[in-house]
């Protein structure tokens, strides 16, 4: 196991490359135990124990989700009682102008609509995505993160960051290769 | 809670053959769009394709030139080719959503090898399926008045119709589908990014993954909008069909007006549905050599759920004869025997042949398991579910209440044009797909393999 130099001008962090899910999990367990704040841990696929180990618990999509349910709810009634009330109010032998029951498939259908697509944008805002550019692809063994490896990288902005004691701490929790990340 | 242990027999082999690793899988799945070379077969399948969708160009020009008058539709068999296919097109489509989003919710995992191939499908059928309303307007460019947009006519759409409820549901339902789709599809594509060898594909993929990096935290968010979006899909595919069935079941007509077409028709979706999932995987599972990642225990599955659906299709058909008999309704009771003893009694016992009598196989697990004879009953489900819509659609029109006002009704060469060429439209864009996208989920994928399961190493 070594470091990697590169002879980066800027250091965006550190990358510790891993062979199994549960060395992952247990690695980026002990990197938050040891107080890094900012840090990542790359894998092809979402494991479910991380969100315990980095201790993730991000629930606003949720909120945006019921949010945008509740606009799309509110909205849909809205638009059929306007356009059947007011824009074009037909009195067909005195019914009521809002008749409630017919206008439930109309705003059942928007609450799904704003609250799917607040779900799906909600998601990629929340991520950043869109993301051009992005440092951690500047290491080359990353194009394993989408197939079989798992990494995790502590970036230099942390404040507990210092190059060489990072190395030898992420060296420390069995990484088979650390490399480090040019910004 | 601790997962059931099934006993061994109950399942028919492995979800995923146990040969494969994480790269495996991956480099797999990936390889068919990134490496494997165009076959013969595949371009003399997408030129066929190609061939039969132009019945539509030319169906649709020639309805465009002349008007609605070139298909067999008269007064009172307003509802032709046109609304059978749009059901039968979106009928076939809630496979995939069930498959994305109930299965999803039901923690079935063994859906994870089809739910990508059964979403596409769902895209495009109801592609398919949105032509033919559009089309039966007969004047496609004034279909914007189906929308509640502002107009100088002052004008607005009638919110009690259920044509209008048709609108909301199908659209969004379209776009809930691709919403759900490329959402599913992001991280794959970052993983064709990541594999490319040309600079071109890695650019394209790039783009279309958006910078996806496979992080722990886009992860955790990631996981919680498809958890949301399969619970906001499930009801969503159960209200599509529900609003089809309405287009009928709110009318007065005899045979349409009935409470139990909302039950009987999302059934009857699922079941069509699954029935053409079998047959566009079973060849393609052949064709690109995917026994291992669609294994038998998935068809096994899908028959199991084609049966069961047959069943509930089944007691929909016994009730609507019991409902026809026990309403002692003059015009119920005279409809239902004229479906079956009138003019297109020969279509409504071929449904019955074809969608109760066939899938009755099924209960054999030898015939579940066996590829050729399942994709044989796939068949005869869809021509089936195909004939189920037209013996409602016109059986219950062309003898109505008054016999002075009695016809028959006939599609012409034109409505075949357009069925034939929707068709086309759906085979060319599933040929497509699988060149160009990756037809299995491959993040999935990796989390059905046993290596995948996190093992903590114990700490020294």
């Amino acid at each position: 196991m070594s470091v990697h130099t590169d002879g980066a001008v800027t250091l965006y962090g550190l990358m510790a490359e891993f062979e199994t899910p549960g060395e992952l999990v247990a690695a980026a367990r002990r990197t938050r135990e040891a107080g890094f704040k900012k840090y990542d841990a790359y894998t092809p696929y979402p494991i479910h124990e991380l969100d315990a180990a980095m201790d993730l618990h991000d629930n606003r999509i949720s909120l945006f989700t019921l949010i945008g349910g509740l606009l799309g709810c509110a909205g849909g009634f809205g638009l059929a009682s306007w356009v059947s009330a007011v824009a074009w109010p037909l009195n067909v032998g005195g019914r009521p102008l809002i008749s409630v029951p017919m206008f439930i498939p109309v705003t059942f259908e928007c609450t799904i609509l704003l609250g799917g697509l607040t779900a799906a944008i909600g998601m990629l805002l929340l991520n950043g995505l869109p993301t051009p550019y992005h440092p951690v692809f500047n290491v080359e063994r990353f194009v394993n993160a989408s197939r079989s490896k798992f990494f995790i990288c502590i970036e230099s902005d942390d404040p507990k960051f210092d190059r060489e004691m990072t190395a030898s701490f992420l060296e420390s929790l069995g990484a088979e290769e650390v490399a480090e990340v040019a910004a | 809670m601790q997962p059931v242990e099934l006993p061994d027999k109950i399942h028919v082999g492995p979800v995923i053959d146990p040969g494969h690793s994480l790269a495996s899988v991956s480099d797999k799945v990936a390889g068919i769009v990134l490496k494997r070379k165009i076959t013969l077969g595949w371009v003399f399948g997408l030129l066929i394709s190609f061939a039969v969708l132009q019945n539509l160009m030319a169906g649709a020009t020639w309805l465009l030139i002349k008007g609605v008058g070139v298909w067999g539709i008269n007064i009172p068999i307003g509802w032709g080719f046109a609304i059978i296919n749009f059901v039968w097109w979106i009928g076939i489509g809630h496979a995939g959503t069930l498959i994305s989003a109930i299965l999803l919710l039901l923690n079935q995992s063994w859906r994870n090898a089809i739910n990508r191939f059964a979403e596409a499908m769902t895209l495009f059928a109801v592609m398919c399926a949105g032509m033919f309303p559009v089309l039966h307007t007969g004047r496609p460019w004034l279909a914007y008045w189906l929308l509640p947009i502002p107009n100088t006519m002052a004008m607005w759409p009638q919110f009690r119709s259920p044509l209008l409820w048709d609108v909301f549901a199908v659209s969004t339902y379209l776009t809930i589908s691709a919403v759900f789709w490329f959402v599913g599809l992001i991280p794959d594509l970052a993983t064709l990014r990541d594999s490319a060898k040309s600079p071109v594909s890695r650019k394209i993929y790039g783009m279309l993954a958006m910078g996806w990096r496979n992080s722990a935290r886009h992860w955790q968010r990631y996981e919680k909008a498809s958890l949301l979006l399969a619970g906001l899909a499930t009801p969503l595919v159960v209200s599509v069909h529900t609003v089809v069935s309405f287009d009928f079941a709110v009318s007065i007509i005899p045979g349409w007006h009935t409470t139990i077409f909302p039950p009987y028709f999302v059934a009857g979706a699922i079941y069509s549905g699954f029935a053409m999932v079998l047959t566009l995987m079973i060849p393609v599972r052949r064709f690109y050599g995917l026994d291992d990642i669609i294994t038998l225990r998935h068809l096994n599955n899908m028959a199991k759920v084609t049966l069961a659906t047959a069943l509930i299709v089944a007691y929909g058909y016994t009730m609507e004869a019991f409902f026809g008999y026990f309403s002692a309704d003059t015009y119920e009771r005279f409809m239902i025997w004229n479906r079956m003893t009138g003019p297109y009694a020969i279509f409504y016992w071929c449904l019955i042949l074809c969608n109760i009598i066939t899938p009755q196989f099924l209960w054999s697990k030898k015939i579940r398991t066996s590829p050729g004879i399942l994709w044989i009953i796939s068949i005869i489900v869809n021509i089936g579910m195909w004939l189920e819509r037209f013996v409602i659609v016109v059986t219950s029109l062309h003898r109505d209440f008054l016999p002075s006002s009695w016809g028959y009704y006939a599609p012409t060469i034109w409505d075949w044009a357009v069925y034939t060429g929707t068709l086309g439209l759906f085979m060319t864009l599933i040929f497509l797909f699988v060149r160009v996208l990756p037809m299995i989920t491959i993040f999935e994928l990796r989390m059905l393999l046993p290596s995948a399961s996190v093992k903590e190493p114990v700490a020294q």
